[in-house]
């Protein structure tokens, strides 16, 4: 079915689809409209399943866990403040290594408060030993929501999977999307079988006290399923492809890249902007192309040096920065490149923070500014009441 | 080194705190009334018996027991006794 | 399965210390529960003491994850139970000491029981985060020697009064709570049974000696136990829908000051003149509960 349809309403079409038993949500703007419409869902009875109404999104993601540990599907919703709060919970599920799925709503997070969209929210989750995967659009966040949970129960990741969507940019817009069929899904979606879980009938122990015997094994075990994940994402972007018709997944997607001498590497709605611009410079006679970051964790090293390693510039424009440093996605890039025989150039640029809108301008003045000796991490669209710094 | 997110059920039996002790509870066998309450309030939940006077056979698990007293403190009719251990 | 060691749930090989209040009281509710229950526990004592990878002393299916969310993962347990068709397979039973439920779990106890969530809460309460080296919890009672409320040149110790947590569940309207103490088994045992059987939230505050935060003799774990129930200053009692059904009278209650001198996280009350008026108004709390509750009359002078 192709319809018209927001973001946050395909997700929870696709959500239901996937037939979670468990889900568990608290309120936070721009995820609303996915957890109300998933209980809706529940209430009208077309989706059979548990909605926990919590008191914050710590109990949410406990709640996740919980159910999940017992051995049911399970899934929530967030952004903002509310993954920060997240954050210790995060750690946990992961660490027990359970595959519960997170609709994250990219938001700025405070002070000062601000619930326009930017990747500041996710960026501080980096490191919990999920996956985050970042969608471009409607059509990919509602795909990804289903490749997600065929992702994190694979029995070599088993870990829990964010997708990670562009607040309002993507939850509250409107797009023509294809809605999956239960029938497509159910083909391609196994139900969710864990090995071992909370029973009686196998009384086990989980979430025990590890000292330094074996804790950094456990660690260690988490990053060698995240390299296993790397190659689960592109087949599960392959077996999507053949039971939907439309790839729509994988770890990374280039965009007229050939003999592209300067790539523009960004993630999530931007990626949109870029191309637009890509395809305007390319009218012009620039030799320039696009790297989309689909997965940042696992990060595809590998996918990212054969994309780059022609270019003689790359410009990774993000909507995030660790404040004092860089951006992170850039910090990655430059690690990914760094000792190439032929490095290219790169540069880190921060825009659309807190909802500043990237334009096509924002793009071509990335490409401007390139050989100038502005400081690193180029501000991008800075007001003028701070312009004129050394920063932009 | 295969390292699982569980821990298997009631293992720590393998963990011998008896060596924790410093006092050691001579059951007696002598005044005992069979009330149970050496099993009931032993925090380690080591101690076990039955029968009454000179047929009790109530005695704590000297793999597990710590030595804490509390047996022979809440013993009603002082058949219990701590012994120092002997290094 | 394999054969439980002395029928208990609980199996020994756990590291808790010597007449460990907490140990004794999760042995027995988790006894009275039985096999068919599965346990989330907070941070703590009782999770350290008894999962030391790669040993478990549990013999139920258990899981721990952080301090606060004991409560929520329980609801999650619960949830998926339900909404799997397993809800015959298990009663949840959510475990958590003083600090774990009073202060940074509290509110996702609130959550639990508000939502009606079929989940019992057993808090066992050592009156203070015994775990990180005995710091004052908000179920410290006034004038105890903590680490955080330590006693010093301007200071009896603890300056605040036990929070009133019971109350603060009671407020929930849940169909069922108690509070029981180690010292007196068979009635906790009985309000376990009674919890397990009733549909909906629970929730259990059961009263557990730390001899080695209180600076008492390990033997006397169970004598304390009993003490502070019947000073008053711990009234065991239950509660169906909001009508108390049940409460422990007191043939003779004992003043504070004997519950206190066995305890070195007291002994300060007793040397100075402040020590003693704090200790006097400590017994008026008692005097207090014994009244509310309607426990018995003024303890005699010992």
């Amino acid at each position: 079915m192709f319809a018209a349809i927001e973001g946050s309403l395909a997700v929870a079409e696709a959500v239901k689809r996937c037939k979670p038993d468990v889900v568990s949500a608290y309120p936070i703007t721009p995820q609303t409209h996915i957890i109300e419409e998933l209980a809706k869902m529940i209430a009208n009875g077309e989706l059979k399943a548990e909605y926990v109404n919590v008191e914050s999104e710590h109990s949410a993601a406990s709640v996740v866990l919980g159910a999940s540990a017992t051995g049911a599907r399970a899934y929530t919703a967030t952004t903002s403040q509310g993954l920060l709060l997240m954050v210790e919970v995060l750690y946990c599920i992961a660490g027990l290594r359970l595959p519960v799925v997170l609709g994250a709503a990219n938001r700025a997070v405070s002070a000062p408060i601000n619930i326009w969209n930017d990747f500041q929210d996710t960026m501080a989750a980096r490191d919990t030993g999920w996956i985050q995967l970042y969608a471009e659009n409607n059509q990919e966040a509602s795909d990804l929501h289903i490749q997600a949970y065929k992702i994190a129960e694979n029995k070599d990741v088993r870990l829990p999977v964010m997708v990670c969507m562009d607040g309002y940019l993507i939850t509250h817009s409107i797009e023509p999307v294809r809605i999956p069929s239960k029938e497509e899904v159910d083909k391609f979606l196994p139900s969710y079988r864990p090995e071992h879980c909370l029973t009686t009938k196998e009384p086990l122990t989980f979430g025990y006290l590890m000292g330094s015997e074996g804790y950094m094994e456990t660690r260690y075990l988490i990053h060698e399923a995240m390299e296993n994940a790397k190659g689960v994402i592109e087949d599960v972007a392959k077996d999507f492809s053949s039971v939907f018709g439309r790839f729509c997944g994988g770890l990374v997607e280039e965009y007229r890249l050939d003999n592209a001498q300067f790539v523009f590497v960004s993630m999530g709605t931007m990626v949109g902007v870029i191309k637009e611009a890509v395809d305007a410079l390319r009218t012009e006679g620039k030799k320039v192309g696009a790297l989309k970051i689909r997965s940042f964790r696992p990060f595809p090293k590998e996918a990212v040096i054969k994309a780059l390693k022609g270019a003689a510039g790359v410009m990774v424009i993000e909507k995030d920065v660790s404040l004092g440093s860089a951006g992170a996605l850039a910090l990655e890039v430059k690690d990914t490149l760094y000792g190439l025989k032929k490095m290219p150039k790169v540069k880190g640029y921060i825009a659309g923070l807190g909802g500043r809108e990237v334009l096509n301008e924002t793009i071509v003045k990335a490409l401007t500014l390139f050989d100038s000796d502005v400081k690193e991490p180029v501000f991008l669209d800075l007001k003028e009441s701070v312009e004129g710094r050394k920063y932009a | 080194m295969s390292i699982e997110v569980f821990i298997y059920p009631g293992t720590s039996v393998e963990n011998k705190t008896g060596s924790w002790r410093v006092f050691w509870p001579k059951y007696l066998h002598d005044k005992c009334i069979g009330c149970g309450n050496c099993v009931t309030f032993c925090p380690e939940g080591c101690v076990a018996g039955k029968g009454r006077g000179r047929e009790a056979t109530y005695e704590a698990d000297m793999d597990f027991c710590k030595g804490c007293g509390i047996c022979a403190e809440e013993c009603p009719v002082n058949d219990i006794e701590m012994v120092r251990e002997e290094v | 399965m394999h054969k439980l060691y002395n029928n208990n749930l609980l199996a020994p090989g756990h590291t808790a210390c010597r007449g460990c209040g907490e140990a004794l009281g999760a042995r027995l509710v988790l006894n009275a529960a039985g096999p068919k229950t599965i346990v989330t526990n907070a941070t703590g004592c009782l999770e350290v003491f008894s999962t030391r990878y790669p040993q478990s002393a549990w013999e139920v299916p258990w899981i721990h994850s952080l301090f606060e969310n004991s409560a929520a993962v329980a609801s999650g347990v619960a949830a998926a139970l339900k909404s799997m068709g397993r809800e015959d397979e298990a009663r949840v039973i959510a475990q958590g000491g003083d600090g774990g439920t009073a202060d940074i779990g509290l509110q996702a106890l609130s959550g639990t029981l508000e939502r009606g969530d079929d989940v019992l809460y057993v808090c066992y309460d050592n009156e203070a985060y015994m775990n990180t080296g005995v710091q004052r919890s908000g179920l410290t009672p006034p004038g105890a020697h903590t680490t955080t409320s330590p006693v010093g040149k301007v200071s009896i110790g603890n300056k605040t009064n036990k929070k009133d947590l019971p109350s603060i569940v009671a407020a929930h309207h849940i169909p069922y709570m108690a509070t029981a103490s180690v010292g007196f088994p068979a009635d906790l045992q009985r309000k376990v049974k009674k919890a397990v059987s009733i549909k909906g939230p629970k929730y259990i505050q059961v009263f557990v000696p730390c001899p080695l935060g209180w600076g008492s003799d390990p033997a006397l774990t169970i004598k304390i136990a009993k003490l502070i129930v019947e000073t008053a200053l711990f009234p065991l009692y239950e509660k169906e829908d909001g009508k108390l059904t049940s409460l422990r009278k007191l043939v003779k209650r004992k003043p504070v000051s004997e519950y206190f001198k066995l305890q070195k996280r007291f002994a300060h009350l007793f040397k100075t003149e402040e020590g003693k008026r704090e200790m006097e108004r400590i017994q008026a709390i008692a005097d207090k509960n014994a009244e509310e509750y309607g426990l018995t009359s003024k303890p005699k002078a010992p």
